[in-house]
């Protein structure tokens, strides 16, 4: 455990010396902020509450952040250990291969949990504070904020792969930015084109829904916006997930083998690697 | 020099090792023995395989064939946490966390040792870091890296030193200062492999010597035996009194190997079984000879001798 804290450690600090921690809170703070305040206007006719407006929006926009900076955190980790010579010092402490990947995990996790609780709860508060006092909905934002936490952890897990796999940090690079291209923009691209296409030959409805629950992205977003009753009004999107029969629990459980699945196959590749 | 007899135990043991990347073969058929408190140096080009040979030895990398034992123990991966509690490397050009300050850099690996930050201050001041400590390791010169560098291999006194061209970038006086260091580990037990290209430094000190060429150990032995192994010859210099050189040189006879004649004396060279017989014929001449200087071929010498003889 010990071990795991000092590893862990390292990597926050190295997170807070060059300002990476504080970049993201800033980031995150002010489009949570600009995102509620901006909401907050054209919720009169559905009579949702400006906090679900503002889950609605920010779990949209989550699905394009938070897997960037956890790719920009991850991808790095081990390759760029392996170029510069550190991890063939470090191997030689009395340190186990999974402590290794273990604690950059908890290291950078816990980079990502500051910096959403930070940036996302701080702009919460000012927002409760600007509605005088209005709390409605509050449960909904924090349940945003904690799968925001297990989306960002699913993307550092898969950068972690990719780190571990390549032999140089430029191609862990491109890999990183593909990886997010591929779970951000191409998934949907491909599965909507592919509806169009079909005119409802092949792909019946269970079918869709499951290609949805398996890319991580979509899973996170209809999680966000299906759990609560209000904010699945408000995004109008309640007949997915209900329809396809996925319970929040199921999904909880997808997103989190996208994160225990590419974390174990790292650790397996990383403990037959030689240096 | 330490004796090495039964009673000390054996801390390497490594049996017909051979080491492949993919095609390419690195190690081929290495066998070694280190005992407890002996100091090894492990000598040959760049590429003879030195550094793998090291890292098999530290679990870095597993062998293809053959068995490695450290300490007991198969030190290979996760095999042996305990043992890595133990030793200390010092890679060739060591890399560190560039943004972290030298203190920072130290008592991150001290951690993992389970060393106390009041050791990492003792450790800055002995290589003589301790004012640069708040500065980031970036901006350290490469002197000042190697020092960075002995300091975490000497984390937690080592019983088991891997050191990979130690003193590169250190100055004259921090050379020496560095063999100081590591000859008062050697007091308290500790054993070292070190590999090395400067021989002049490590000629004294080392216990045994493994000449290395292309992934295989071409000599082993200590100084005195790598002699034998190349029978190269000895040097006798031989001054002689003004004008006696000639007669100096009929007496000694014609079966000798005359390199230089001079005013002044002989250079001769003999093997060295023939030594003791020479040195006492010489000595016959009674005051004729004003001195008399004997000198051993030096390692280089053995070294080169083992390098361009295809022994393999």
């Amino acid at each position: 455990m010990k071990m795991l804290l000092t590893l862990a450690l390292k990597e926050i600090r190295d997170g807070l010396r060059n300002r990476w921690i504080a970049a993201a809170i800033i980031v995150l703070g002010t489009l949570a902020l600009a995102l509620s305040i901006l909401g907050s206007a054209p919720t009169g006719s559905i009579r949702a509450s400006a906090l679900d407006v503002t889950v609605i929006s920010l779990a949209s926009l989550s699905v394009y952040l938070i897997p960037l900076i956890a790719l920009m955190l991850s991808f790095d980790a081990l390759v760029g250990e392996f170029e510069r010579g550190t991890m063939m010092l470090l191997l030689t402490y009395p340190v186990r291969r999974w402590q290794v990947i273990m604690g950059k995990f908890l290291g950078h996790l816990s980079i990502l949990f500051i910096a959403i609780f930070a940036g996302y709860g701080g702009a919460i508060i000012i927002m409760i504070l600007m509605n005088e006092g209005i709390t409605d909905g509050w449960q909904a934002y924090v349940i945003m904020m904690s799968s925001s936490l297990i989306l960002g952890a699913i993307f550092i897990a898969l950068g972690y792969l990719v780190s571990v796999l390549v032999k140089e940090r430029a191609t862990a690079a491109g890999a990183a930015i593909g990886l997010w291209l591929l779970f951000v923009v191409l998934y949907d691209l491909i599965l909507f084109g592919a509806l169009l296409l079909d005119e409802g030959q092949v792909i019946s409805q269970q079918l869709f829904s499951t290609l949805m629950l398996i890319s991580p992205t979509d899973t996170y977003r209809i999680f966000n916006l299906s759990l609560f009753e209000g904010v699945s009004q408000a995004a109008g999107i309640a007949g997915v997930a209900s329809g396809a029969g996925f319970s929040g629990a199921l999904m909880l459980v997808v997103m989190l083998l996208w994160v225990i699945v590419p974390l174990a196959a790292t650790l397996l590749v990383f403990q037959r690697r030689e240096l | 020099m330490v004796e090495l007899d039964a009673v000390n135990p054996e801390v390497i043991s490594l049996q017909s090792v051979s080491k492949q990347y993919g095609i390419e073969t690195v190690l081929s058929n290495v066998d070694l023995n280190v005992q407890a408190g002996e100091c090894v140096v492990l000598v040959g080009h760049n590429g003879a395989g030195k550094t793998t040979l090291m890292k098999l030895m530290l679990g870095l990398t597993r062998a293809s064939s053959g068995t490695v034992e450290v300490l007991g123990g198969n030190p290979a991966f996760n095999a042996s946490v305990a043992l890595h509690k133990t030793l200390g490397y010092l890679p060739e050009s060591v890399a560190f966390y560039e943004a972290m300050t030298g203190r920072e850099v130290l008592r991150f690996y001290a951690r993992l040792k389970a060393v106390s930050n009041a050791d990492c201050e003792k450790l800055l001041e002995l290589v003589g870091l301790a004012d640069a400590s708040k500065r980031r390791v970036g901006t350290y010169s490469k002197g000042m890296r190697q020092r960075l560098g002995l300091a975490q291999a000497m984390l937690g006194d080592p019983q088991l030193l891997f050191l990979d061209e130690p003193t590169t970038g250190l100055d004259p006086i921090l050379r020496q200062h560095f063999y100081q260091l590591i000859d008062d580990l050697h007091k308290e037990g500790a054993t070292s492999i070190i590999s090395s290209h400067a021989l002049n430094e490590v000629e004294a000190r080392a216990d045994r010597f493994i000449i290395m060429k292309a992934g295989i150990v071409v000599a082993c032995g200590s100084l005195d035996e790598l002699y034998q192994l190349a029978s190269l010859p000895v040097r006798l210099k031989v001054s002689v009194l003004s004008g006696e050189v000639n007669n100096v040189a009929q007496r000694l006879g014609s079966d000798i190997n005359i390199n230089r004649i001079s005013d002044q004396g002989l250079n001769l060279s003999c093997s060295n079984e023939e030594k003791m017989p020479l040195i006492r014929r010489i000595t016959e001449l009674g005051e004729n000879i004003s001195d008399l200087q004997i000198s051993p071929p030096r390692l280089d010498e053995v070294y080169s001798y083992f390098m361009s003889n295809d022994r393999s």
